[in-house]
């Protein structure tokens, strides 16, 4: 499968790929990050996930279709502001959500898959009534066009290096926040003994509730992240959403670093044997690697060691 | 008619019902292509069956049924399809005898695992055996390492997800996107006129009440009350030294046959066999099925099947828009406020009162519950 290229030539399509890879790996950090504390900390399947990406990415179409027209001046920085209102919308459908619906189901979690496949579909009609069934695409600011010459064969495209920046920064935040804030020692509590953690004063209906919004506002910066590298219609989310719970459960569930690994892995053996035969196949191999390797080690990469 | 091993009296009369309802009303006062749409429902009520089993009593959620449905639907087609594909049929190909998609990519001889398709009697053992044996590996690799809950639903999805792009992605062995279409002879029986799709009708309804019965042989021996008994709880069962992961297996495993047969029924009915029934979306489409029947009920998933396509069929032929509105609605209000669906308001609303109307002569007339199992919300 070697055969025809020559040494550097392989050099550089594998930096190429590699690249190629390093984009799926951000969309697959982004998206994995939101689910990781979902599925991870709160143990809650949320099939809609997707869906609240895609809303991210319809918020940042719409910012940038209001900056174009009303402040053209300012176009070239409409995207950041474009992320927090991606952030704040899917975080206050996902706290709406929870209020309505998930928290009657944490007892249930197999319902829960259930109910928000069914928030999904919901999501996704009325995504097609509002923005009709067209996928859509924004316009790149300037400064995002082009790409980077690494060297003489190597090129990289700016937006897919801004969409990694951006990945760190968040993976980062989320990390802090977690790991570093009062409020993230709270919803780890909550996760390890529900009734302890209320025993010593913890208000676990609101933790949740704030760790679901956070998870699901996650996701609307994944989707504000996503379109600056693909086009957006209203089932867009449903294709990452398999991927997405792969890439948890390979990781082991409530590990972010395990989420980041296993995103790496996944994104990478993926981008990489797309070179080398056709996207389906590549696609094919690399979930029946994960899958075959779950079965094998069921708990993840990387599993927290618990006494149940 | 008393009580036995199969089945108690309020089970037997909602059998025959059902059986009455199949067999005379519908075949009576639907026109042959209303017919066909019932047949065609009814492959998944297998799939239904299957879930009742697997999740309902064992508490297993599979969201991969698509995969077996799709296994067995793909073995039948491909038997039709060899039999639609005769050299005389396909005499303009350039390489007459083989499938027309094959030709179509330039495919110049046909694929060994083609050709034990040939035979009838193999292809009915495929259509059992390759979901059974299939099913049979990936339970054994997950729950002897005990992998449940949504661990196994996730990678069930997962599976299905493959299954749908390889399906897809081998254009030339499997017929691609389009699937198998064309399909026309069973034996040298044609399948497609009106006086066939009766038969065919029947046949099916035959099949479904044949899995009815294992699957209320299942649910009354001694092997259901372990399911059940399993799914309550886990640990006690296995402290008493049952060998839990056998017992899901098994259930796993009679769920894809189950599943199977609904798809070679598919491939018989409908005339053709497309990847569009075996990835995610059908299969957790299925699974509704089953929710909006009742979990727990054997005849529920029945009903359950028929009433979300006829709701589908209609909904979307007059309100396309509206219909994954009412279908995401229906996933909610299942799972929120009737975990037990249909069987469930029945069980709780109506047979109470029928019970009333004439409890001076006998109790339970009828019913498609049993309140022994139903009673208690399948915990995880």
């Amino acid at each position: 499968m070697f055969g025809d290229y020559s040494l550097g030539d392989l050099g550089s399509i594998f930096v190429m790929q590699g690249f190629a890879g390093l984009i799926l790996f951000s969309v697959y950090v982004l998206m994995a990050l939101g689910l990781a504390i979902i599925f991870g900390q709160m143990g809650v399947i949320n099939m809609a996930h997707g869906e609240f990406m895609i809303l991210g990415a319809y918020v940042t179409w719409m910012t940038s279709n209001f900056f174009q027209t009303y402040l053209p001046s300012l176009f070239s920085g409409y995207f950041f502001l474009a992320m927090i209102l991606a952030f704040v919308a899917s975080g206050a459908l996902g706290m709406l959500v929870e209020w309505v619906l998930i928290r009657h189901l944490y007892k249930r979690p197999l319902d829960t898959l259930l109910a928000t496949w069914g928030l999904s579909l919901i999501l996704q009609q009325a995504f097609r009534s509002v923005f009709g069934a067209r996928e859509v695409g924004v316009d790149l600011p300037q400064w995002m066009l082009g790409s980077l010459h690494v060297s003489e064969s190597i090129e990289v495209p700016i937006n897919g290096v801004f969409v990694m920046c951006l990945t760190v920064l968040i993976t980062v935040g989320v990390a802090y926040v977690m790991y570093k804030s009062r409020w993230g020692r709270q919803v780890r509590a909550v996760v390890q003994n529900r009734i302890m953690a209320g025993a010593v004063g913890i208000n676990t209906e609101k933790v949740d509730r704030y760790t679901y919004g956070l998870g699901c506002g996650i996701a609307g910066v994944a989707g504000s992240a996503f379109t600056m590298i693909g086009s957006t219609g209203p089932t867009s989310g449903q294709l990452y959403i398999v991927d997405t719970f792969l890439v948890v459960v390979f990781g082991g569930a409530a590990s972010l670093l395990g989420t980041i690994a296993s995103a790496f892995s996944i994104s990478q053996t993926q981008s990489t044997l797309e070179f080398f035969m056709s996207g389906s196949m590549a696609k094919v191999l690399t979930l029946l690697a994960v899958v075959g390797i779950l079965m094998l080690r069921p708990q993840g990469l990387f599993a927290l060691k618990v006494r149940k | 008619m008393t009580d036995n091993r199969f089945f108690n009296r309020s089970e037997l009369i909602g059998i025959l019902l059902l059986a009455v309802f199949l067999v005379v009303v519908l075949p009576l006062t639907l026109d042959v292509f209303r017919l066909n749409l019932v047949a065609k429902y009814l492959t998944y009520a297998f799939v239904a069956l299957g879930l009742v089993v697997c999740w309902g009593y064992g508490g297993i959620l599979s969201l991969g049924q698509g995969v077996f449905f799709g296994l067995g639907g793909y073995c039948m087609a491909m038997f039709l399809k060899l039999e639609a594909s005769s050299p005389e049929n396909t005499k303009i190909q350039s390489t007459p005898g083989i499938p027309d998609f094959m030709d179509w990519n330039q495919i110049t001889s046909l694929p060994l695992f083609w050709k034990p398709f040939h035979s009838l009697t193999f292809t009915i053992a495929a259509i059992i055996l390759v979901p059974g044996i299939f099913a049979l590996i990936i339970g054994t690799a997950m729950f002897k390492r005990r992998v449940g809950g949504t661990y196994f639903a996730i990678i069930t999805q997962a599976v299905a997800a493959i299954l749908t792009i390889l399906i897809v992605g081998q254009q030339g062995y499997t017929g691609g996107i389009n699937g198998m279409t064309d399909l026309r002879t069973l034996k040298g029986w044609d399948i497609r006129p009106d006086h066939a799709k009766i038969v065919l009708y029947f046949f099916e309804v035959g099949c479904l009440f044949v899995c009815i019965m294992i699957a209320q042989f299942v649910r009354h021996s001694k092997l259901g009350r372990i399911l059940v008994a399993m799914r309550e709880k886990e640990d006690r069962v296995r402290f008493s030294g049952y060998s839990v992961a056998n017992f899901k297996i098994f259930a796993f495993c009679v769920a894809a046959v189950f599943a199977a047969i609904g798809g070679a029924m598919f491939a018989l009915n409908v005339g053709f066999m497309s990847p569009s029934f075996v990835g995610i979306v059908p299969s957790i489409e299925m699974v509704i099925y089953t929710a909006v029947g009742g979990r727990l009920s054997i005849l529920g998933a029945v009903y359950g099947t028929l009433l979300v396509n006829f709701a589908k069929t209609s909904l979307s032929e007059t309100f396309p828009e509206l219909w994954l509105f009412g279908l995401g609605g229906l996933f909610i209000a299942v799972v929120l406020a009737f975990p037990n669906g249909l069987a469930g308001i029945w069980g709780d609303y109506v047979q109470p009162r029928i019970d009333r109307l004439i409890s001076s002569r006998k109790p339970k007339p009828e019913g498609w519950t049993d309140s022994s199992v139903a009673d208690g919300a399948p915990a995880e």
